[in-house]
């Protein structure tokens, strides 16, 4: 299907005696949401990590656009159009909040082995920085050190950091970790209009969030996808209500 | 001006204006003592690329301060006894001239720092750490058992080596030039900490894998940043041949490794002026207890102990406050 | 060459891999179970040899002397433990690096400042002095090989002590999980002191044996601490096993190394060349070996990934 942006092909991993990722296959199609849930232990973060490239399948393949990633680190795929957030914020606490998105936007062009100009009078860096903090509502923030910053806004900068990467697509680890009710509502708006830039596999606990944002939601046990459908498909299926969901299905 | 700007330019003008006062009052061992500190002040912004900035903790150090430092001698001694290093497959004379020794210098500690990163960045932590301290071992034997350059007893280079429009055994005029080299260094490492190179380097130190979600290799950063922290050590090494007209193995040992991190740390580790403070607070220290006692390595041991468990930030932190980003 | 010649070097190369084992291994497992990287384990093998050679010059006893080392590297061991290495734990290796080489320079200057700089003697003792007549014909220092088995049977019971005893098992717990175990109600703060305590001892323990061969002297430490690392590099940080297996690569490479080579040498080189380089290339030998084990495991031999 020519709209599908990444694919995950029969991703087969073990370790020992534990099968983490049982014949997984997914696809993120263009403008849609994407939503894996699964309780814990179903082997959500061992996933993550093979299609960012930390980790190596046993067999299968990852495919972005047509493109094979097998054999290629998190670096390569990032070049290639990979763009990720972390469920642990994963920033430069020394740095300020412009320099953290000065650095996405860097590695987007390439050219990190410059040695004499300041990199933070770079015009195009800057605006490219600039554009993608205000996109997230972090523009009056630019000069603050990132260690200050309180976690929504954080994760906030991830998402910034991410966009400047201007990726194919994103893989949201758990952006929803830690916050409150207000930063939880001000994120579901930022990815809702994150969609139209590109398509978002979002890897999610909390089922208001994913409710609210997911057009497709698989749901991985024991490291297989047990199922793959619409919102409406998943809160119906029977199976998963007993397994997953209980009683709190959000109507 | 930020307040560690005012003393990044305080501890030149001390380092510059102290030997300056002892040319006036004619007393040439200050000048001596002040040509050290630059000398090590330089060994330690070299290392400070590779520590301070892209947090590399380097133990072996002392590997590319001593190749500097045989580069001077090798080619020096070549010089003075009129003896060719090599005539097969082609000739290579000796020399004394100062500015071809160091390009010689630089070479040679860039290519030995490459080739050592190489192996060790590969690994991380702990690893590197033991690492850099084994190669650095490595080479300090085999300057020890080749017997061709002193072996452990040294290389002994009778005079100066020349630089154009000097007379470089005055000690105010080999002073001035080994301030001059600092402060062109400190003035491109000002440039790099600045640059994309800088910020990505930083950025690794900091959190590798951001770095490499945005595409980047921290690999070759570092290995970049270890080969120039190489190149400027060895560099100070030459000149501290120099300046000592004697070079042994141990400029090679681990004693030397420790000291020259010493300096970074008494200064502040990742600021850039932290090692010219540092190397000047240490060469003090050297001069004044060791003249009160012989073994205030002990004191300086305690010194070094109470700035890590207390005072982390050394002089520079403890003055200045917490540092700035870099904008 | 003689056959002979090659087995008491073989041997030698035995008994100087067995004498690192016992400086690794308290290494390997400080830094296994504690995360701590620790460079005043060389002033720990120092204090020993020291402590032994004090005692035995006052009592003429060598098994005193030993025990004297056992106890005075155990006792400083412990005693930096509870004031400075404590507070390590959380820190950076940065801060662990500078720390334990600040401990290097007070022990270093302390030592030099209370027993001077000129190196101790500590005397084989008189039983052990004598050759030992093994299968073959072949004679070989009793003392020498006395070390190889005392630091075999240490190898054997530290084996048991982390495989089947309960502490052992606090120690292959802590090494996988730190957190987990103080949550589990072990006593952390205990295990880490004795964990670093017997690491000092068994340090202490093999400056003495060593300083009865060689002198005992200030500084004698960090060059077998340097060497240690090496075991541990190419074992494989927090693996006994890979600090034993490395210990005795180093230790054979590095003997036969230095015997062979310039005799290797001189079958094509003139003999002063023949003994340069041979020394030369021999002394960087066990180094090029941990860059060759790097480069296929950068982990070690036995290294958790």
């Amino acid at each position: 299907m020519t709209d599908v942006v990444l694919s995950t092909n029969r991703l087969f991993k073990s370790f020992g005696a534990l099968r983490a990722t049982n014949d997984v296959s997914l696809d993120l199609r263009k403008g849609e949401i994407h939503a894996l849930i699964g309780p814990n232990g179903a082997g959500k973060s061992t996933l993550v990590q093979q299609i960012t490239g930390h980790m190596m399948s046993d067999s299968g393949s990852v495919h972005l656009m047509g493109d094979d990633l097998s054999g290629k680190g998190p670096a390569a795929r990032a070049r290639l159009g990979l763009g990720r957030t972390f469920q642990i914020s994963s920033l430069s606490m020394e740095h300020t909040v412009l320099q953290n998105a000065v650095l996405g936007a860097l590695g987007r062009r390439g050219d990190v082995m410059r040695f004499l100009k300041p990199v933070m009078k770079d015009r195009a860096l800057l605006s490219a920085a600039q554009d993608a903090l205000a996109r997230v509502g972090l523009a009056e923030y630019a000069a603050m050190l990132t260690a200050d910053l309180s976690h929504g806004q954080r994760r906030q900068l991830e998402v910034a950091v991410a966009l400047t990467l201007q990726p194919k697509v994103f893989l949201m680890d758990e952006p929803m970790a830690g916050l409150g009710l207000e930063g939880a509502q001000q994120m579901i708006a930022l990815l809702t209009e994150l969609r139209q830039s590109a398509p978002i596999l979002l890897i999610e606990h909390d089922m208001d969030a994913v409710f609210a944002l997911a057009d497709r939601i698989s749901v991985l046990v024991y490291g297989q996808v047990i199922a793959t459908g619409t919102p409406e498909d998943i809160k119906v299926n029977p199976e998963i209500r007993a397994a997953y969901l209980g009683d709190e299905v959000p109507t | 001006m930020g307040r560690e700007t005012y003393i990044n330019i305080a501890s030149l003008a001390l380092l510059a204006g102290v030997p300056i006062w002892a040319w006036i009052v004619d007393e040439p061992f200050t000048i001596t003592l002040a040509t050290r500190a630059a000398i090590f002040a330089l060994a330690g912004v070299g290392l400070n690329l590779a520590l301070g900035l892209g947090g590399l903790i380097s133990l072996g150090h002392a590997a590319f301060f001593g190749i500097g430092g045989y580069a001077m001698g090798i080619l020096a001694s070549h010089a003075q006894s009129y003896t060719p290093l090599m005539e097969v497959p082609f000739a290579i004379e000796g020399t004394k001239s100062m500015l071809v020794i160091w390009m010689v210098a630089i070479v040679t500690s860039a290519l030995a720092a490459l080739a050592i990163g190489l192996l060790s960045l590969r690994t991380s932590g702990v690893y590197f750490i033991m690492i850099t301290l084994a190669f650095g071992q490595m080479i300090y034997y085999f300057a020890i058992s080749w017997p061709a350059y002193g072996g452990e007893d040294g290389l002994s280079i009778y005079v100066r080596n020349d630089f154009p429009g000097l007379n470089t055994l005055v000690p105010i005029q080999f002073f001035g030039l080994c301030f001059g080299l600092l402060c062109l260094v400190l003035w491109l490492m000002s440039a790099v900490q600045k640059s994309s190179f800088g910020l990505a380097l930083s950025a690794a130190r900091q959190n590798e894998t951001r770095v490499l979600s945005v595409g980047v290799e921290p690999y070759r950063l570092r290995l970049v940043a270890f080969t120039i922290s190489g190149a400027i050590t060895g560099l100070a090494g030459a000149l501290f041949a120099d300046l000592n007209r004697f070079v042994s193995p141990t400029m090679l040992s681990w004693q030397m490794s420790g000291e020259i991190i010493v300096f970074i740390i008494i200064g502040g580790v990742g600021r850039l002026f932290g090692p010219v403070i540092g190397a000047m607070v240490f060469i003090l220290l050297e001069h004044v207890l060791g003249g009160l006692s012989e073994f205030w390595h002990v004191y300086l041991g305690a010194l070094l102990l109470g700035i890590v468990l207390f005072a982390k930030g050394g002089v520079i932190g403890a003055l200045a406050g917490r540092e700035k980003a870099h904008d | 060459m003689s056959i002979l010649l090659f087995i008491e070097q073989l041997l030698n190369g035995l008994q100087f891999g067995v004498m690192l084992f016992l400086m690794s291994a308290g290494l390997t497992l400080v830094f296994g179970v504690m995360g701590l990287i620790n460079l005043a384990h060389g002033s720990l093998y120092m204090i020993g040899a020291f402590a032994a050679a004090a005692v035995a010059t006052a009592t003429g006893s060598f098994v005193l002397a030993l025990m004297a080392s056992l106890a005075a590297a155990a006792l400083a061991g412990a005693l930096i433990e509870l004031t400075i290495i404590r507070r390590l734990y959380d820190r950076d290796h940065l801060d662990q690096v500078l720390a334990t080489f600040a401990l290097i320079l007070i022990f270093s200057e302390g030592t030099r400042w209370m027993f001077g700089s000129f190196p101790l003697f500590l005397d084989v003792p008189e039983m052990l002095s004598g050759p030992v007549t093994l299968p073959g014909g072949i004679q070989y220092p009793a003392y020498r090989l006395s070390i190889i088995v005392i630091g075999l049977v240490v190898a054997a019971g530290m084996f048991a002590l982390i495989n089947r005893t309960r502490v052992g098992i606090r120690i292959r717990a802590g090494e996988a999980d730190r957190e987990m175990i103080a949550a589990l109600g072990v006593d952390i703060a205990k295990l880490y002191t004795f964990v670093f305590a017997l690491g000092a001892a068994l340090a202490g323990f093999a400056g003495a044996l060593v300083g009865a061969i060689q002198s005992v002297q200030v500084g004698m430490g960090e060059p077998v601490l340097i060497l240690a690392f090496v075991v541990i590099v190419i074992g494989g940080i927090g693996s006994v096993k890979g600090a034993l297996v490395g210990a005795l690569l180093v230790g054979l490479t590095d003997t036969m190394g230095r015997f062979l080579l310039p005799q290797i040498f001189a079958l094509f080189l003139e003999p002063s060349a023949a003994v340069s380089v041979g020394s030369a290339l021999s002394s960087m030998l066990i180094y090029i070996l941990m860059a060759g084990v790097l480069v296929v495991r950068p982990r070690g031999l036995y290294g958790v990934s």
